[in-house]
């Protein structure tokens, strides 16, 4: 079987050496998101401008520059206008570069596509697998080079990843590209990919790792600073693989996933690492805005304005295209692109903006930050921010847009009117229901001269309603998205608008909680900052009592709802007590507020029911507290835990402090001598905080008689 | 005509996707392109010198504006155009009042190659122009540098080979086409050649037990420091490095394979190391007009160690290098700045380009400017593939290679 196997491989290898096989690529041009939405209701998401040129253009070019032969461009939603464009530009008499496209109407994920191809059988030898959002420089010889050379030692390499490397940020946890922090756990030596987690934002910065997993590789990096470039080297058998796994269809969260979680196939990913090249796919807002940047700082050479667009370069990174007229008076910032034709009037501030061309600017105006594609007109006196504004958008005198504003095709802004933070508005209605499932692209609109929207998006049928709509303001037109309510809270994540400096400084504190329960973890690492709790600050103490407290609280929580045996909860809760850094009492004083707000949130209707609730409880699970209750000490700690409960969390308790403080001592939780001890701290309290004290001065009493008593 | 269309696109995109690295290998395949236009072009029966002058200039525009900053491309689109007025030229004169001329040459065929042109440009500058006829320039500057042997007897056996065969077809058809396609050819020889032809040079200058720095790599000066040592001159090389790109390594490496002595040092140490140099030799990305040259990024600083310690600056550049403009805006038209990623590791860095956070305008900026302009006053001497030439005497040799009308390829002038 081996040697056929091997036989069989060489034949391969003669072949391959004899004839090269001219490498394909498959081209995306469809991005399956709505990322990009209202825009991409009117125009394909791969010829929206980036830098003012089609986004697609920056993936042809790489592509032939990687000397790749054929490229298949696989268009879905507005396939019409893609071709048309193909057509129009030279991409599709190249003499060595190829471009063919296929169409499809029916595709609602990568994975279709795929499936598609494979049916065409257009694809037989190894093929790049890349999305028309793609910018990159890199040179792919050496990773199809890698890529073949694993294939010839081993047949299940079937596709090889392009990577990067590229730090999420401290404040953020998330790349500089707007999408989620990214975990991947490579072979250090043989760049093999073992795992891959791309939602990682919901671990807040912990994963878990299967132990066997561990221990079967031992020598695994894991990484969460490389960005993925989602440009892959695949062998055909990928392409067999998505059709015989027709439920793929996203190609990481599915296909490599599914990959790397199935092992009875055996199927492999490498992984290559670009360093000094430069790929990265716009993917959101926030990437578009940082890649546009990129761009301009020309780490994409030679995918550069000046020499796509032949613009002349000056100082601090100013891109100027001929016939650009612009006013003495106009000062045009630094990182600033002005496409062919534009004007730009007297006194008028541009900064770090791209403008495309024949965008008429007026005078006075103020430009920071943003992304006006064509034919864009804005009047005098305007204030614009971080805003993206397609094509045609009119934005009259002395509008303002505040950041992360975008407003589609042709949105007419009246005068004087203020845009709000994150607006998008477009002349398309909103659809009003949106389809929950995420994977479903934006529109199939091929008639895009007609502004009806599709009937699978859309509940349209309000034509007669005049989309002149005053819904945002005088002399406007255009509708005003509204965000849903889960999107609301994530709107900054994945607008071209800088984080606002309140969102850091919440985030800020967030990391460092998390750096500090990360930092806990691992008694090898110093702590910056450490401090024994509460001995020095309260504050920070305080905040991981907080937690500390949570942590016990849903421990109990479960065990509760899950009758898990105490001995398993006491284990739990050591551990916690242990990564918390916290004493016993701390633990006592937690499960012990856990048990009082259950018996809290336990529906009652009487003061009495409360107490039999208590009861119940306290007799329930009681003996969890005898671990940590090796004092009188730390039976005080408990007993002014209650009191605290009765004073903030838990103010029904108040009036039956001593009821349940007796309830303690009957079921051998506090000893009487505790509450002597605990009494007599109080005394020199001041009076406010001697109110329990006061209620239970009876019970007290009566123990202080008892205990003669006995004496 | 398609295929040279195709021809033409091709490398079109080549310039523009910035393939073509290095002058020499862009000079060649300009002037091999255009001779296939040339010879593909279709010329009508009067006027053919002006068809073809059209022509050439279109495509030189494309060109020159596919890479602006690639000048060799434009100098070649530009001598090609002399070439060509200057064979429409003598083949006008040889109609017009040669024809005792032309029964000399049918009597004789191997006339003596320098005579004949010198006869018939002295008759045509007196009828035609002021302007002194290059191939009169020419042979003085070949007599007077002890050069360019072999590069004197291949061309002298070309000119001569190509003189009879258009004087033969003069008398038939005026083949303007075949002798501009020789004439090319010679170009295209002349620019494979130009690293020997500098690098024969190479013992009048270095000398026994001299320390000669130079910056970064290039072909030319390779070639001239080997050629030295082959003549068994013993010398130390000092090479700096070159950032960003470092090609003083390769460089270093390449003469160590050789035989050479050679230190490695820093762009930064060549202030401190200048003082034990006797003679900077570096190679240039283009000669302006005005004797001041466009170089790899680093040489300014260079010069001006050079100056201050008295040390002689020389610049090797092939011929193909001479550009007949003026650095007006070295700048913005003559540079261009290459990726950062030569500089930084974007990895590394990448968390300050996070646009997420702060003003959300770049805080780090990278500039990496690929030449410098080096004045014609810190040059000390040029030394081309027809010699050793002061700085001030630039502006005759590009006289004699471009005329005049061709300066400006563009149609509408560049701002």
């Amino acid at each position: 079987m081996v040697a056929k196997k091997d036989a069989k491989q060489e034949v391969a290898v003669t072949a391959e050496d004899l004839a090269p096989v001219p490498i394909k690529a498959i081209l995306l041009a469809d991005s399956f998101t709505t990322k990009f939405r209202p825009i991409t209701l009117e125009c394909p998401k791969v010829l929206l401008p980036l830098v003012n040129t089609p986004m697609i253009d920056y993936t042809l070019a790489w592509l032939e520059s990687a000397d790749i032969e054929e490229v298949f461009v696989f268009c879905c939603s507005h396939s019409k206008q893609i071709i048309s464009y193909l057509n129009s530009s030279n991409w599709l008499n190249q003499p060595h570069f190829s471009v063919k496209t296929i169409e499809s109407h029916n595709c609602i994920s990568a994975g279709d596509a795929l499936r598609l191809i494979y049916e065409r059988n257009v694809i037989t030898g190894d093929f790049i697998l890349v999305s028309g959002d793609t910018v990159s420089n890199m040179s792919l010889t050496q990773a199809l080079h890698e890529h073949k050379e694993r294939r010839r030692k081993d047949n299940f390499a079937v596709m090889t990843m392009v990577v990067k490397q590229s730090k999420p940020s401290q404040v953020t946890r998330q790349t500089r590209l707007g999408t989620d922090e990214l975990f991947m756990a490579i072979d250090s030596t043989t760049k093999q990919l073992y795992y891959y987690e791309d939602k990682a934002d919901e671990f807040k910065g912990s994963l878990t790792l299967d132990k066997s997993f561990l221990a079967e590789n031992p020598s695994i990096c894991l990484h969460n600073d490389v960005q993925d470039c989602y440009i892959d080297i695949c062998s055909p058998e990928v392409l067999s693989l998505f059709t015989d796994n027709f439920d793929y269809q996203h190609l990481r969260r599915h296909f490599v996933k599914g990959l790397l979680l199935d092992d009875i196939m055996g199927y492999k990913i490498f992984t290559h690492e670009i360093r000094s090249d430069y790929a990265a796919r716009v993917d959101n807002f926030r990437s578009y805005d940082s890649i546009s940047k990129d761009i301009i700082q020309r780490w994409t050479y030679p995918l550069v304005p000046d020499v796509l667009l032949s613009m002349s370069t000056e100082r601090n990174g100013i891109y100027r295209a001929s016939e650009v007229s612009q006013s003495r008076s106009a000062e045009i910032g630094p990182f600033t692109c002005i496409g062919k034709g534009s004007s730009v009037g007297d006194n008028t501030i541009i900064s770090n903006s791209i403008i495309g061309d024949g965008c008429k600017i007026g005078s006075d105006v103020s430009i920071d930050g943003c992304y006006i594609w064509r034919n864009v007109t804005i009047e005098d006196g305007c204030k614009l921010k971080h805003s993206i504004l397609c094509d045609g958008v009119v934005v009259k005198s002395g509008a303002v847009l505040e950041p992360g504003a975008v407003l589609s095709y042709n949105v007419v802004v009246g005068k004087d009117l203020v845009v709000p933070c994150y607006s998008i508005v477009s002349l398309l209605p909103q659809p009003v229901k949106q389809d929950s499932d995420e994977e479903l692209e934006y529109a199939d609109n091929d008639n895009n001269n007609s502004i009806i929207p599709t009937i699978n998006t859309v509940e349209n049928g309000d034509l007669s309603n005049n989309w002149v709509s005053s819904e945002i303001g005088e002399g406007s037109r255009g509708f005003v998205w509204s965000v849903s309510e889960v999107d609301h809270e994530e709107e900054w994540r994945h607008s071209v608008a800088p984080i606002p400096a309140s969102k850091i400084i919440e985030l800020t504190q967030a990391a460092y909680e998390d750096l500090e329960t990360v930092l806990q973890d691992d008694p090898l690492l110093p702590l910056p900052d450490e401090k024994e709790s509460g001995s020095e600050s309260d504050d920070d103490g305080r905040d991981e009592s907080v937690y500390f407290e949570k942590e016990v609280e849903a421990t109990f929580l479960r065990a509760v709802h899950e009758n898990i045996k105490e001995d398993h909860i006491i284990l739990e809760v050591n551990s916690l007590r242990l990564s918390y850094n916290m004493a016993l009492e701390n633990c006592a004083s937690a499960l012990f507020y856990s048990m009082m707000k259950l018996a809290l949130d336990t529906p009652h209707s009487s003061a009495a029911e409360l107490v039999k609730n208590t009861n119940n409880i306290v007799t329930r699970w009681g003996k969890l507290l005898k671990p940590y209750l090796q004092g009188i000490d730390d039976e005080i700690e408990v007993i002014m835990k209650f009191e605290e409960i009765c004073m903030e969390s838990g103010k029904e308790y108040a009036p039956l402090f001593v009821r349940i403080l007796q309830l303690l001592y009957d079921s051998d939780i506090i000893q009487e001598e505790a509450v002597l001890n605990w009494a007599k701290e109080k005394e020199d309290a001041d009076e406010s905080d001697k109110v329990f004290v006061k209620q239970s001065e009876k019970f007290i009493q009566w123990l202080n008689e008892a205990s003669e008593e006995e004496d | 005509m398609p295929d040279t269309h195709a021809l033409v696109s091709d490398f079109l995109n080549k310039l523009k996707k910035r393939k073509i690295e290095g002058s020499k290998a862009a000079a060649k395949l300009t002037a091999e392109l255009l001779r296939t236009v040339i010879s593909q072009q279709r010329l009508p029966n009067t006027n053919q010198a002006a068809a073809l002058i059209h022509a050439i200039k279109a495509i030189g525009e494309q060109l020159t504006a596919a890479n602006p900053v690639e000048l060799a491309v434009g100098n070649i689109v530009r001598r090609v155009l002399h070439i060509i007025r200057e064979e429409d030229l003598s083949l006008t004169t040889a109609s017009i009042g040669g024809l005792n001329l032309q029964a000399l040459s049918d009597d004789e065929d191997n006339v003596d190659r320098d005579d004949q042109p010198v006869l018939s440009a002295a008759a045509v500058a007196a009828a035609a122009r002021s302007t002194l006829r290059p191939p009169a320039l020419q042979t003085l500057i070949e007599d007077v540098s002890h050069s360019a042997a072999i590069h004197h007897s291949s061309s002298s056996a070309g000119d001569s080979e190509e003189k009879t065969k258009s004087t033969d077809k003069n008398s038939r058809s005026r083949k303007l086409k075949h002798n501009v396609i020789e004439t090319v050819n010679e170009l295209i020889e002349d620019i494979a050649t130009c690293h020997e032809s500098i690098a024969e040079q190479a013992v009048e200058h270095i000398h026994h037990n001299e320390v000669i720095l130079t910056l970064g790599s290039s072909g030319t000066v390779i070639e001239f420091l080997c050629a030295a040592k082959e003549k068994k001159r013993s010398f130390r090389v000092f090479v700096a490095e070159g950032a960003p790109r470092y090609q003083g390594h390769t460089l270093a490496k390449e003469l160590v394979a050789r035989g050479l002595q050679t230190t490695v040092i820093t762009d930064s140490a060549v202030f401190a190391m200048i003082s034990r140099v006797n003679m900077v030799i570096v190679g240039a990305h283009a000669v302006m007009a005005n004797g001041g040259v466009i170089a790899p990024v680093g040489l300014n600083m260079v010069a001006l160690a050079a100056q201050r310690h008295a040390v002689p600056f020389v610049v090797l550049a092939g011929i193909h290098k001479l550009c007949p403009l003026y650095p007006h805006n070295p700048e913005v038209l003559l540079n261009e700045l290459k990726s950062p990623s030569e500089l930084l590791d974007f990895g590394e860095f990448s968390d300050c380009m996070d646009f997420g956070t702060g003003t959300g305008s770049p805080l780090l900026q990278v500039v990496n400017p690929a030449f410098d302009y080096v004045p014609p006053k810190l040059v000390s001497l040029f030394i081309t593939d027809t010699g050793g030439h002061n700085p001030s005497y630039m502006y005759r040799l590009i006289a004699d290679y471009y005329s005049a009308n061709d300066l400006v390829l563009q149609q509408r002038p560049t701002s």
